[in-house]
């Protein structure tokens, strides 16, 4: 089986503007491969790399050197972006939209014919439970209220491959609950999630596979159950072990 | 295609709920002020001397529009990061540069259609003139004309930092090249040497926005221009907004957005 997502010896440099000539080494040299059909939890602590991996794999950033594939198509390729999903780190959306123009917006951009984006809208803010606001601007609505928009765009052109960047920050429980919800529910459509998160408790519930990233490099990687040794009480201690946090 | 309509969409209903058409219908007022103190006047003199300036307002206040919503544009999505959530769909840089431009000129049109029709009928109904084959020709010129102003100052905004010094050194160019343009051959002849060189390559590089300028045309009631010269000059204009564009998609597509 070939994979969904790959990243190959991936290392990203952020070239210093005030400090000439010293350079930020986000990545280094990252191997990642999440199958068809998963659920990929991606961890760290702040400023592990997470965010630029993600960055990476969507065109962001060009890698330093090293390569990333989505679908086996390079990420420079804008038709890698095709069937995939983005959930950013932050909510950055157009302010000005409400709900349902922007949802439209990105239908057109995906060339979805009128009826077509018009059953996926009904259904998307049903499902992130924005119908009451939908005709509100988005810079009336709550932190968690964008987040939630944000989910809804991702999900506009039914993708395979969907690419959360902490999908749960800012959430309430049940805002949370709910995302798990829609997570499991892709997983049953057959799609494949990859997102990163420091909520592990969730990450343990949901997840096939995750990933620990450290520094910029992969410290482990693999089913829960494998990560989490006997000697562990639970993901959060294997994770603290897997950065080197001295546990008592 | 479907993605460039998309976004000159967007960028009209920026514009619109950005009430940036406020500014557009105090400037049509003032237009139509103008344009409607000819009444007061029965002087062939003063009321050409009116309606020259009318024009004037047209051509300065449709240039304004253009420089700054231009240069605002790609700056604007980068600063609010939609750039980010734009560009993670398949969309390529290219495309988004011409669906800016695309939603601009069309905004800039649609002002000029509006200055025009207040002009035209508050003139025509004084004196009972309706030159309509003239206003089209003047409408579509100088929107060709925009066209360029518009690649240049998307250009513009790519290569500089800060949007605000993007509209301001754009408006001085664009001025420059209205005033001193025209006059550069000329003024070239009475340099010394390496200057008049470089005084006459600028001459022939820059785009000669004042030939799209018919403002005398409509004032003195001329015979229009020939319909063969229109469509040269709007080649000529496609030419130059098609080399800009070029240019700033050059750049655009080399640039590290710095996500973070
Ligand atoms: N645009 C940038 N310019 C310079 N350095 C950057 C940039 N973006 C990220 N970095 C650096 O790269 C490293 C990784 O950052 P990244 O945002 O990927 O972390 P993260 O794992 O997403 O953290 P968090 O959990 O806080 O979101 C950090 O050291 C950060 O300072
Ligand atoms: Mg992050």
């Amino acid at each position: 089986m070939s994979a969904i997502l790959k990243t190959d010896q991936l290392r990203v440099e952020f070239a210093s503007r005030e400090f000439r000539g010293t350079t930020t080494t986000a990545l280094v040299g990252l191997n990642l491969e999440v199958q068809a059909g998963e659920v990929y939890g991606f961890l760290g602590p702040n400023g592990a790399g997470k965010t630029t991996t993600i960055n990476a794999l969507l065109g962001f950033v060009p890698p330093t050197s090293g390569t990333a594939h989505l679908f086996g198509i390079d990420v420079r390729q804008p038709i890698a972006r095709q069937r995939i999903g983005y959930l950013p780190e932050l909510t950055y959306y157009y302010k000005f939209l409400t709900a349902e123009e922007l949802l439209r917006f990105y239908a057109r951009i995906f060339g979805l014919s009128r009826a077509e984006s018009d059953r996926r809208i009904e259904k998307l803010l049903k499902l992130v439970e924005l119908e009451p606001v939908r005709n509100r601007p988005i810079k009336s609505y709550s932190k968690g209220m964008q987040q939630r928009v944000g989910l809804a765009q991702a999900l506009i052109n039914d993708p395979d491959l969907l690419i959360l960047d902490e999908p749960t920050s800012g959430l309430d429980p049940l805002g949370r609950m709910k995302v798990r919800e829609i997570i499991r529910r892709l997983k049953d459509e057959g799609k494949t999630v990859f997102f990163s998160s420091h909520e592990l408790g969730e990450v343990e519930t949901v997840c096939d596979r995750v990933a620990i990233i450290h520094r910029g490099e992969l410290k482990a990687s693999g089913r829960v159950a494998d990560i989490v040794q006997p000697r562990h009480q639970n993901l959060e201690h294997a994770f603290l072990e897997t950065i080197g946090y001295p546990i008592p | 295609m479907k993605t460039l309509f998309a976004l000159a969409r967007l960028t009209l209903t920026e514009l619109y709920r950005r009430k940036d058409f406020y500014v557009l219908f105090i400037l049509t007022a003032v237009v139509t002020l103008a344009a409607g103190s000819v009444n007061f006047f029965n002087d062939e003199k003063i009321i050409r001397y009116v309606k020259d300036l009318c024009l004037l307002l047209i051509w300065i206040s449709t240039l304004l529009i253009s420089v700054v919503t231009a240069a605002r544009q790609i700056p604007a999505e980068c600063e609010a990061r939609t750039i980010f959530s734009l560009l993670a769909k398949p969309v390529t840089r290219g495309q988004v540069l011409l669906g800016k431009f695309l939603g601009c000129w069309l905004a800039v049109g649609l002002a000029l259609l509006m200055f025009y029709a207040f002009f035209a009928i508050v003139t025509g109904s004084h004196e009972h003139r309706w030159p309509l084959g003239g206003y089209l020709q003047a409408i579509w010129l100088q929107w060709v004309m925009l066209g360029i102003v518009i690649a240049m100052s998307l250009l513009g905004s790519i290569h500089f930092a800060a949007p605000s010094s993007t509209s301001t050194i754009c408006f001085v160019l664009v001025a420059g090249i209205v005033v001193v343009g025209p006059h550069l051959n000329t003024i070239a002849l009475q340099q010394p040497q390496p200057l008049q060189t470089i005084a006459y390559t600028v001459y022939f590089l820059i785009p000669h926005l004042e030939w799209f300028d018919v403002r005398d045309r409509l004032v003195y009631g001329w015979a229009s221009p020939a319909w063969q010269d229109i469509a040269l000059a709007s080649v000529y204009g496609a030419a130059y907004a098609g080399v800009f564009l070029l240019l700033a998609w050059l750049g655009f597509r080399r640039k590290s957005l710095n996500p973070g």
